[in-house]
């Protein structure tokens, strides 16, 4: 039974990733560009889920929508201020500045409020244990897969039922063509950014009341297993983003439960070389031919 | 004749090397400089070797790599276990420390050298996190808590292998195999149109790299009292990246110019390592949106001496632009 119990843990982390992954495969998808300050915004949003909580006294599910907010303001921010300059660069110039903006959130973080973690309240949520075919299922990593799938499902919303998710489509497949239609494509890209922070904001707190620790530089390596499960279903896709992390949570549960667990973060980037090696495009991409 | 040209300039290049390695020497010997300062310089030499083998890597050959970090970690293990466990002399380890970063860099380069752009440098980042999590999961070389190493890293040694480093990086860059090698920075589809075994060179590059990488990993290692997996994490192969870039892609001085400034900003800054960081990063940030090219572009600082020739190691149509 050890073995389900490990699943829904799997499947719990998995959904972080795949919300953390949307993020990375939307703004992938459009500007072609690896947002490694995406892991950051996560680690914002996380910070704004416990003072929200803890400081202004306010219930879990506003704090989330408070969080969702600060942090698409803060993605969109990031992308007007260092990204948008750079539309015409080089991919190099665009990744290693993506980097250095990652390195500005997370020590600037650090250099304003110290490097201290934090522990999120344990009574934020109720907590039940379930039982079920023997395995004890912790009632918050149900909310957790709950409040994931929603988020999911109104991202689907957007983009394939609003006009501005429809403008999105339109510019990740032709930018030129986009703005010759006359979708104004810098405000697109913006909401790009805006939904996909919003989403890594959510993540955040619900991280913070599943593993109750949180510290500046918490994002950095959820940040890149998030871009591994993005890549392993295929970078663009949304529905790959989504499969992927779940597929990449329960593969490192599953990691722990043979007792491995210290070999864990590696499981993810083995994966991440064996993926890019055998199926480039991922697991529900494409192959495309390269032309001149 | 213009052979003898260039093995003139050759020679004084070598000369001008060998008086400041000397002058340097001297003022150890002469104990003129304490012991501060010894250390500081033989930092500022370890990071020139590493700045130079990631400019073969990422500056001429255009494969961005980001994984730097773990050429540098297998050298340093490698080379510890030589000298501590096996108890044979320094040079051996220096050698067999960058003969297996190599065959790292050939394991790795093989098959991830087919990717390109975005997903090479994530490869090659998943590489060094694999790196730093095998040694920090192996018992026999200390896991978490580290492996004692000998102090042996001396300032002879490491004049010796960033002269090695440059020599045939240098060299390498102006051969035939360098001319392929940026030609496949320029443009990769049209080298492979050209005839150019686009693989084979790319590996080349990335195993001479690693080979350096591995050597300055030895000298690193031998430098410390203790070797621990979290020096080399991804900041690390980070700090390497920078250099390259804001040396110049395409660039050689420019990337040793970067090593030793940025190494003496980093020692000064040693007590504040968030000021560090932020001034890191926003130099990396501010040198991207308006210098994306570099202190040096492709420029070498040789050729600011000999106007009118054209450089070495770079675009020959005048292009000045990044183009990796």
């Amino acid at each position: 039974m050890e073995l389900i119990q490990q699943l829904v843990n799997g499947i719990s982390l998995g959904s972080i990733y795949a919300l953390i992954a949307l993020g990375y495969t939307m703004v992938y998808g459009i500007v072609k560009l690896i947002n490694f300050a995406h892991g950051d915004v996560f680690m914002v949003g996380a910070f704004v889920g416990f003072y929200s909580i803890t400081v202004l006294h306010i219930p879990f599910v506003l704090s989330l929508i408070l969080a969702m907010a600060v942090c698409a303001l803060f993605g969109v921010l990031i992308e007007r201020i260092a990204y948008k300059p750079l539309r015409n660069a080089t991919r190099i110039a665009a990744l290693i500045t993506a980097i250095g903006v990652s390195l500005l959130i997370e020590y600037g973080f650090i250099y304003v409020r110290g490097a201290q973690p934090e522990a999120y309240p344990g009574d934020v949520l109720p907590e039940h244990v379930i039982h079920l075919f023997g395995a004890k299922i912790n009632s918050q990593s149900l909310l957790i897969l709950g409040v994931s799938v929603v988020l999911m499902i109104i991202l689907q919303f957007i983009v394939h039922k609003t006009k501005i998710g429809k403008a999105m489509r339109a510019v990740s497949f032709d930018a030129e063509a986009a703005q010759l239609m006359g979708i104004n494509v810098d405000r697109t890209i913006s909401s790009t950014f805006a939904i996909g922070s919003a989403l890594a904001g959510a993540a955040g707190v619900i991280f913070g009341v599943y593993y109750i620790k949180i510290e500046p530089l918490m994002g950095v390596i959820p940040g890149l297993k998030a871009f591994v499960a993005a890549v392993l279903g295929g970078i663009g896709i949304l529905p790959g983003a989504m499969v992927g992390g779940l597929l990449l949570g329960v593969i490192e549960s599953l990691v722990s439960a043979f007792g491995y667990s210290l070999w864990r973060d590696g499981a993810a980037f083995v994966v991440l070389i064996l993926i890019l090696i055998f199926l480039p495009s991922g697991l529900f991409g494409k192959y495309r031919r390269e032309k001149v | 004749m213009a052979i003898f040209k260039q093995a003139k300039h050759f020679w004084t290049y070598i000369v001008l090397s060998l008086v400041i390695f000397g002058v340097i020497q001297f003022m150890i010997t002469g104990q003129m400089l304490n012991l501060f300062y010894v250390n500081t310089l033989i930092f500022i030499a370890i990071n020139i070797i590493l700045a130079v083998s990631l400019h073969l890597i990422i500056g001429i050959t255009g494969q961005f790599s980001i994984g730097h970090a773990g050429f540098l970690a297998v050298g340093a293990y490698a080379s510890g276990i030589i000298t501590m466990k096996l108890e044979l002399p320094f040079a051996a380890a220096l050698l067999i420390g960058g003969l297996v970063a190599a065959l790292a860099g050939f394991i790795i380069g093989f098959p991830s050298l087919r990717l390109r752009g975005d997903y090479l440098a994530i490869a090659t980042l998943g590489f060094g996190e694999i790196v730093r999590i095998v040694f920090l999961n192996l018992d026999y070389v200390g896991g978490a808590s580290g492996m004692q190493v000998n102090h042996l890293t001396t300032w002879p040694w490491v004049f010796g292998c960033i002269l090695i480093a440059i020599l045939v990086i240098v060299n390498f860059t102006n051969s035939t195999h360098g001319r392929a090698c940026i030609s496949i920075r320029e443009d990769e589809t049209a080298a492979d149109a050209m005839g150019i075994n686009t693989t084979y060179y790319k590996v080349a590059a990335f195993v001479i790299g690693a080979f350096f990488a591995g050597i300055a990993g030895g000298l690193y290692a031998h430098n410390f009292y203790i070797i621990q997996p979290s020096n080399f994490g991804f900041l690390k192969s980070f700090d390497i990246l920078i250099f390259v870039v804001l040396g110049g892609l395409g660039s050689l001085s420019g990337s040793v110019i970067a090593a030793v400034l940025l190494t003496v900003v980093s020692t000064f800054l040693q007590d504040y390592p968030e000021t560090r960081m932020i001034i890191y990063s926003i130099v990396l940030i501010v040198v991207m949106l308006y210098r994306p090219q570099g202190l040096m572009g492709t420029k070498e600082i040789t050729s600011i001496f000999s106007k009118g020739k054209r450089s070495k190691g770079g675009a020959k149509d005048g292009n000045k632009q990044t183009v990796a």
